[in-house]
């Protein structure tokens, strides 16, 4: 049954290709623009592959989960599939699976100009281990798109996340390498979940120390963002339809 | 007993939907829940299939607690409105929802006249076809108990014969229907028993004929310094010299008014509506 509704969930989302289109483009334009031309280094190249590929990650997570998930709640046709015999979670991990689905596909164009056009480099288990890493660092936007989906209208939704998305992931050193930040700047930077999800990932694939109060702040956010979606469901039930 | 509803209670914050109903569907009944929007049908619905909670009282589907999913096997509902995925084909609609049930029947598209139209995409549809979608998928998994809720709301009346029909050929082979409306003209084609909901609470259940005869009242209106014949209406207020008057029969109530040599002005009757027609039910 999870298969099943994966299965129509991609079906359903795939007949609407711009906005796959757009979360696997940015990063991988982004890349080809402003490294691409330039010589920083493999490190800071690879680094600069792993930022992106957050990026891509923590757009398809919380735009799938945060408005998505709004999206659904405003039609009848999740309700109507909560009266079929069928329990809750095939559904819920359908919906889960399409995401990660969704940000696997995102990260393959990241990671193919990276590989073709950069000096980035990385063994294959490291790119495994790096891949394993990306849905961990992931947990807090989609739990935290869960929480914006169910408690918001698409209407606000949409907004809000992207109101989120764009500083959080700026200021989480996915654009620019934390190391150029001003001190103030590295301040925020460090309790965003984005710097963390970075950190982790690129531990996973460069082997260089991570910054523990990032990883801390990371844990904290998914454990905040899970209690907020949880929260969120709840009170969703209460209300959707009179 | 197909489902039950006992004492139930259900509250949105503030707002009391439920207001301690009490509901029994038998096998083979077609039962119409009739009230205003926001008079609480939906929510009852909504915890007869297992969509949410009562916050006090007892609902049971088929014997069992609809919230179980296996107690739902011979249910058969319908998505509001037209909530069915855009991008979707018909046929594609039709398998995902014919994966949950082990004998889905083959011929909804024929029943509800959508043959040919299982490679289009719900989202190109006409909204009676859509309609017609929303209402077959409900019979996709040879339920015992079907439940509609605002069925035809916004179909023309072709669309909306071709929905009677495949309800009614549904109870004739002995299905059960439990179907809400506003309309009390689409209550009348399809039920044999109406339950009448108003504000949260149940004002009236019994045979069809009982209930019409209650609901289809006549609104007189006039004006008239002294108080005009009263017997046989349900309902009268007043305000200066306007009376407002409810009354099953107009034609007795203006032959009274004649009779007793009222000087009215201004008199006006017409039909009252389903709004009008449950205050006199509610106040006497």
């Amino acid at each position: 049954m999870t298969v099943l509704h994966w299965r129509y969930l991609l079906l359903e989302q795939i007949r609407v290709p711009i906005g796959l289109v757009s979360t696997a483009a940015f990063p991988a334009l982004s890349l080809l623009f402003f490294v691409v031309p330039f010589d920083y280094g493999a490190a800071d190249e690879t680094a600069a592959v792993v930022g992106l590929s957050v990026f891509a990650v923590m757009s398809s997570f919380l735009f799938t989960f945060g408005v998505g998930v709004a999206d659904d709640r405003e039609r009848s046709w999740d309700p109507y599939l909560r009266t079929l015999p069928v329990a809750a979670w095939p559904r819920i991990a359908g919906r889960i699976l399409s995401g990660a689905t969704f940000a696997l596909v995102a990260i393959i164009p990241v990671i193919v100009v990276g590989a073709l056009f950069t000096q980035a480099t990385a063994t294959v288990p490291r790119l495994v281990l790096g891949i394993v890493a990306l849905v961990v660092a992931g947990l807090p936007f989609l739990l935290g798109g869960l929480a914006i989906g169910y408690s918001l209208p698409v209407k606000a939704a949409l907004p809000v996340t992207q109101l989120i998305f764009f500083p959080v992931a700026f200021a989480g050193g996915l654009l620019l390498p934390p190391q150029l930040f001003p001190g103030w700047l590295e301040a925020v930077s460090l309790v965003t979940p984005a710097r963390g999800a970075r950190e982790l990932v690129v531990w996973a694939v460069q082997d260089t120390a991570p910054d523990t109060l990032a990883l801390v702040v990371l844990a904290g956010w998914t454990v905040l963002t899970a209690a907020l979606a949880v929260w969120a469901y709840r009170r969703d039930e209460g209300r959707r339809f009179r | 007993m197909i489902a039950t509803a006992s004492g139930v209670r259900k509250s949105f914050g503030t707002t009391t939907a439920l207001d301690g109903v009490d509901l029994h569907v038998a096998p083979g009944e077609l039962v119409g829940l009739l009230g205003p929007n926001g008079a609480g049908k939906s929510t009852l619905i909504s915890l007869l299939v297992g969509l949410r909670r009562p916050d006090s009282g007892k609902v049971t589907l088929f014997g069992g607690d609809p919230r179980v999913a296996a107690n739902r096997r011979a249910l058969g509902t319908t998505p509001q409105e037209t909530g069915l995925p855009q991008t979707l084909r018909v046929g594609e609609v039709l398998d995902l929802v014919s994966a949950h049930y082990p004998d889905p029947a083959p011929d909804v598209l024929e029943r509800f006249g959508l043959t040919g139209l299982e490679r289009r995409q719900t989202g190109g549809l006409s909204g009676g076809q859509k309609r017609r979608l929303a209402v077959a998928l409900a019979f996709v998994g040879r339920p015992r108990l079907v439940v509609l809720d605002e069925p035809t709301t916004g179909l023309d009346v072709e669309a909306r014969r071709t929905l009677w029909e495949g309800v009614r050929s549904f109870h004739a082979e002995g299905g059960t229907v439990l179907l809400t409306s506003h309309y009390l003209e689409e209550i009348e084609a399809l039920a044999g028993r109406v339950v009448v909901v108003d504000r949260g609470r149940v004002l009236a259940d019994g045979p069809l004929a009982d209930i019409r005869d209650k609901v289809a009242v006549s609104r007189v209106s006039l004006r008239s310094a002294i108080a005009p014949p009263l017997d046989g209406t349900v309902h009268s207020t007043r305000e200066g010299d306007r009376w407002e008057l409810h009354t099953p029969d107009a034609d007795a109530l203006v032959r009274a008014l004649v009779h007793a040599d009222v000087p009215f002005t201004d008199l006006q009757v017409r039909p009252a509506s389903l709004e009008e027609a449950f205050v006199s039910m509610t106040a006497p």
